[in-house]
């Protein structure tokens, strides 16, 4: 479904990815782990075309989407929820919700959408009046999430979910992304959280300055001696 | 009664700053540029109608008509030209073109329409109203300048919160690279708020070309700059803001002029700039500006 193909970016003279290839196939939940400055966040970013890749393919069903303006993915099946949730604070969750939804004209298909976010997160519903810069950080999560699934995604990008969150909040989130891919919406994760990550993930890529350098199973992951070591801190 | 008449004139030139103003606001709040040549697209636009209306003896209300379409094509012509291929370069960068755009459009004018002033006859015709046995003499341009300001000010806010452009608008301002992944076309929401803020400037040019009516090549520079004095005061970025510093700014303005000094009423009207920036640096509705760490 997604295909990134030795992918190069540099910011300025730094390359901060530097070659990097993944797949992720429909109904997958793909977790892209490793520490802080891997690269991971700006894998997402060239993704869905805010940074520009020097080298490589982005294939999204087969096609390249690195020429498509940014703004035109999100009607291509694809959201990405941004590391830091990055709600917009002066406007409602309602009006939030309702920019997820801003390129879909159908009114009653984005009504339908609006109730199935609800359904999945009655807190949303309560505080729908709410400015949502006065959210908690939890309840931020779930308005970034809600409003990525505002788009009626095929395949989500989930930018450390986990951020700031104290664990009770982090199951719950974790708990949300499987009930979001068992729905059907594949889910690209990028988590420092590895441990959560593979706990859910069907597969896994681990990152290190720039590079992947371990993939497989998540279950085998878990059991490898030098991701325990270095990222499950056992 | 002169007092009240002083306000009234003030409320009615603080009017005009208020809907100038707007267009500083809404392209600060969200190009997070400050386009000093908007003052000359008064200018522009003051001259356009002078000529439909004085040369060729078009109908007022159709002048404005057109010069409010020339003045929004320019806008937009300047930020496509201008501004946008430096989307991304530094603010300084920004600023240092647009007032390159300001003396650009300065000059064209002069060349143009030649170095006398033109006299504007206004586009108004209302005819003045008089109060209390004659005493409290409100203009014709008074009586269509603040009721106009206010209609565009409560019809602009209620566009910017309700609609679908406006929250994009909103959206674009606050967070550009989330709005992007929202599918928001930016430079399009961009070139709305240029069109929206130079359509603008053609009505404030016929207001205020209509109570101050010497047009010449530099006439909106002043208005310009006090425009922006008032946006800042206001709190830039705040659409309620520019309202009410616009119309503060006229009632300082004339007040100054009518008991303090008629010659110092616009040194008085920057000390004010200055002192606002020194005690609240955000203006009066700014947002506290929280850099990111």
């Amino acid at each position: 479904m997604l295909e990134v193909k030795d992918l190069q970016v540099y910011y300025g003279v730094i390359q901060a990815i530097k070659n990097v290839s993944f797949k992720v196939e429909e109904g997958e939940i793909i977790a892209l782990i490793g520490a802080n400055g891997a690269g991971k966040t700006t894998i997402l970013n060239t993704i869905t075309g805010l940074i520009a890749a020097k080298n490589g393919e982005v294939l999204y069903d087969g096609v390249d989407i690195q020429k498509i303006p940014a703004h035109k993915i999100v009607s291509m099946g694809l959201a990405h929820v941004p590391e830091g949730r990055r709600v917009f604070s002066q406007l409602s969750v309602y009006e939030n919700l309702l920019m997820g939804a801003y390129t879909r004209s159908d009114k009653n298909e984005v009504d339908a959408s609006l109730q199935h976010v609800f359904k999945s997160f009655p807190r949303l519903e309560e505080r729908r009046k709410q400015m949502a810069g006065t959210l908690s950080g939890g309840e931020q999560q779930m308005l970034a999430m809600g409003r990525a699934l505002m788009s009626k995604p095929k395949i989500v990008l989930m930018d450390e979910p986990s951020m700031g969150l104290s664990p009770l909040l982090v199951e719950e989130v974790f708990g949300i992304i499987q009930n979001i891919n068992k729905a059907g919406t594949t889910v690209l994760l990028v988590e420092q959280n590895a441990k959560k990550a593979l706990s859910i993930a069907h597969r896994a890529y681990v990152m290190e300055t720039g590079n992947i350098v371990l993939e497989g199973y998540a279950k085998d992951l878990m059991n490898d001696e030098s991701v325990k070591k270095a990222y499950l801190g056992e | 009664m002169s007092f009240i008449s002083h306000l009234i004139n003030g409320i009615s030139l603080g009017s005009v700053y208020a809907i100038i103003a707007l267009g500083y606001t809404m392209v600060y709040g969200i190009a997070k540029m400050l386009n000093f040549a908007h003052g000359d697209v008064i200018m522009v636009g003051g001259f356009i109608i002078f000529t439909f209306m004085s040369t060729l003896g078009l109908n007022p209300i159709v002048s404005v008509l057109i010069a409010i379409i020339l003045c929004t094509l320019l806008g937009l012509t300047i930020e496509r030209i201008a501004y946008k291929p430096l989307r991304r370069a530094p603010s300084l960068a920004v600023l240092i073109t647009a007032i390159g755009v300001s003396y650009l459009l300065q000059n064209l004018a002069l060349l143009i329409l030649g170095a006398d002033s033109k006299s504007f006859s206004s586009v108004i015709s209302l005819s003045s109203l008089s109060l209390a046995d004659g005493r409290l003499i409100i203009s014709g341009e008074t009586l269509v300048t603040i009721p106009l300001c206010i209609v565009i000010m409560t019809t602009l806010n209620i566009y910017i919160r309700k609609s679908k452009v406006g929250r994009a608008m909103i959206a674009v301002s606050e967070d550009k690279d989330a709005a992007v992944l929202m599918g928001i076309n930016v430079n399009k929401t961009i070139a709305i708020t240029f069109a929206i803020g130079s359509s603008l400037a053609a009505v404030a040019s016929a207001l205020m070309f209509s109570t101050y009516p010497t047009l010449s090549s530099t006439a909106g520079a002043m208005p310009g700059i006090k425009a922006f004095v008032a946006a800042v005061f206001g709190g830039i970025g705040s659409v309620p803001g520019a309202m009410i510093g616009g119309i503060l700014l006229g009632v300082i303005e004339i007040l100054s002029r009518a008991y303090i000094s008629t010659e110092l009423g616009d040194a008085i009207v920057f000390l004010v700039l200055i002192i606002v920036l020194l005690v609240k640096p955000t203006g009066i509705l700014g947002k506290n500006i929280q850099e990111k760490v």
